[in-house]
């Protein structure tokens, strides 16, 4: 149970501190340090990241989602072929999914340029690779939960009854 | 011209969070802990539902009581979580939030010369409300000491019960406090002994943390019938400006307090009772998820207070804690302290009444990073002042 209201924690902010942790949860201070370092040991957190909006940036930064189609044969299975293009660090998320095609893939560069010859260079090669559909990401309004833009604002009253 | 006022509207002070509103509004800096509505957005089906309700062109007045569909969900719901059991022709009445349903209460039951008595800390407007329906105002104080909970002696102390009516609020705005059905008990009975009508004003009921549940004066013996329970969808559904309570009570009172209704309000606003439908059908997750944060920032806020070497009174219901200002300051002095040099407002408890001196009511209704934010300027200050 701590462990999951610990993991809704650092899923809101990692950047709580223990201290603020234990505060919410009602847990010591050394209980959550040990939560934390065992749910880093046995895998379930997987590391800590930032959630950007990059259109506040100058920098470009394009992103892709891109649909692939895959054929297997009796020697290849699809973790085989994940297995590939996760190694690519372009590849931002990999996931096989249900429905129309089969992978589900993020990809992310500087440019389009850089992009596109990374699927028509790297991936499209890949034998088993039947189709792609890539798809430029233009504007995002939300990522890992969290919206992007300006719409927080708060209208309420300073000091209300 | 000028206006010759109404000795009533003369007899009451302006409220006296309004200084603090006016120097909030100064800077543009400010971190509010002063605030008494959520942080949150109505959930989003709930709007939706009124969004809906909009297109459709469900733009006239709905019966005086309310919609008969939404007075129904109301009294499924006040059954399914409060045990309390209204029938949604005669003992329902949905009104533009608690706070119009206080008003009609007070003029449907008080008469010139009445005595109503107050626990106190109470939120702001009840004594107004007594004021302008030509009452008067007993306050009956409770102490940290109590747990800010109304007691027997307390009413007696106050000589309540030579009063008409009791107002009570709990989860209380603005100490926390909750009150549980052994607190309760005591209290029915000298309203029962003395023939108090109680008024129950629970709309932060949703708002009970620590694993207690909230229980209703109304649900003791021979209380539901000398009881009117106030409850709305401001707090724990977040819908403060859709404007939208009820009252429950015997038919009538409830009638009477119609009759006002139907002549100064005719309907509560019909978009948000489409609103409030859905919130009962569908947002009960909402809900929890809300009240789950507000429990956590709970606990957050309190532990901090103690770091700082404040004491703190440990609230279990709806989003303020009410800590004690350190030695040296009165709670006035201290708020606009924090105020004009940290730029944190809060609001001091005297403002709540009897038994408030000496606090200040900090909402937790902001984000854990303001909240933290906020909580190191308190310390930094309370670290120069002392
Ligand atoms: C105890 C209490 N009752 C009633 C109200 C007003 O509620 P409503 O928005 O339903 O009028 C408030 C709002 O702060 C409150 O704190």
């Amino acid at each position: 149970m701590s462990e999951r209201e610990v993991l809704e924690l650092l899923r809101e902010n990692a950047r709580y501190s223990t201290a603020d942790i234990a505060r919410m949860t009602g847990l010591d201070e050394s209980e959550v340090e040990t939560t934390i370092e065992e749910l880093e040991a046995a895998g379930v957190v997987r590391g800590y990241q930032a959630v950007v909006d990059w259109d506040k940036l100058e920098d470009e930064r394009v992103r892709a989602e891109v649909e692939l189609n895959v054929t297997l044969d009796r020697e290849t299975g699809y973790a085989d072929i994940a297995e590939r293009l996760a190694r690519f660090p372009q590849v931002k998320a990999l996931r096989l999914v249900s429905g129309d095609y089969d992978f589900d893939m993020e990809v992310e560069g500087d440019s389009i340029r850089e992009v596109s010859q990374f699927i028509s260079e790297k991936v499209a090669p890949v034998p088993e690779i039947t189709q792609t559909v890539t798809h430029y990401v233009m504007t995002s309004y939300k990522e890992n939960g969290i919206e992007l833009g300006d719409g927080d604002d708060d209208e309420r009253l300073s000091v209300s009854p | 011209m000028t206006f010759e006022l109404s000795e009533r509207v003369q007899t009451v002070p302006p409220s006296g969070i309004r200084r603090f509103f006016e120097i909030a509004e100064e800077r543009d800096d400010v971190i509010s802990l002063g605030v008494g509505e959520p942080d949150f957005s109505t959930p989003w089906a709930a709007r939706d539902a009124a969004i809906t309700s909009l297109e459709q062109g469900k733009t006239s007045y709905t019966a005086n009581r309310g919609m008969r569909e939404l007075r129904e969900s109301i009294a499924d719901y006040v059954a399914d979580r409060f045990e309390l059991g209204y029938d949604p022709d005669e003992e329902i009445i949905v009104t533009a939030g608690a706070s119009e349903a206080v008003d009609l209460a007070f003029r449907a039951f008080v008469d010139p010369g009445d005595t109503v008595a107050i626990a106190q800390p109470a939120y702001i407007s009840y004594e107004p409300g007594v004021i302008f329906a030509g009452g008067e105002v007993l306050s009956v104080p409770t102490t940290e000491e109590d747990d800010f909970r109304l007691t027997v002696e307390g009413l007696e102390q106050a000589g309540a019960d030579e009063a008409d009516m009791l107002v009570l609020c709990y989860p209380n705005n603005p100490t926390g406090a909750i009150m549980t059905e052994a607190d309760l008990e005591p209290i029915a009975e000298f309203a029962r002994e003395h023939d108090l009508l109680v008024l129950s004003d629970e709309i932060y009921a949703e708002l009970t943390y620590d694993g207690n549940e909230h229980v209703s004066i109304a649900t003791l013996e021979g209380m539901r019938e000398r009881t009117i329970v106030f409850n709305g969808f401001s707090k724990a559904h977040a819908m403060t400006g859709l404007r939208l309570g009820y009252a429950l009570g015997p038919a009538e009172a409830i009638n009477a307090m119609n009759k006002i209704h139907q002549y100064t309000m005719l309907s509560a606003p019909t978009t948000a009772q489409h609103a409030a439908l859905e919130a009962l059908d569908s947002c009960e997750n909402d809900v929890e998820a809300m009240v789950n944060e507000y429990d956590r920032r709970r606990q957050f806020v309190l532990s901090r207070f103690r770091e700082i070497g404040m004491d703190v009174f440990e609230a279990k219901g709806a989003f303020y804690c009410f800590p004690e200002v350190p030695e040296g300051f009165t709670a006035e002095e201290f708020a606009e302290g924090i105020l004009r040099e940290q730029g944190v407002a809060v609001v001091p408890g005297d403002v709540f009444g009897e038994g408030g001196s000496g606090h200040l009511r900090v909402s937790y209704a902001t984000g854990l990073d303001d909240l933290r934010e906020a909580l190191a300027r308190i310390e930094a200050f309370v670290e120069d002042h002392t």
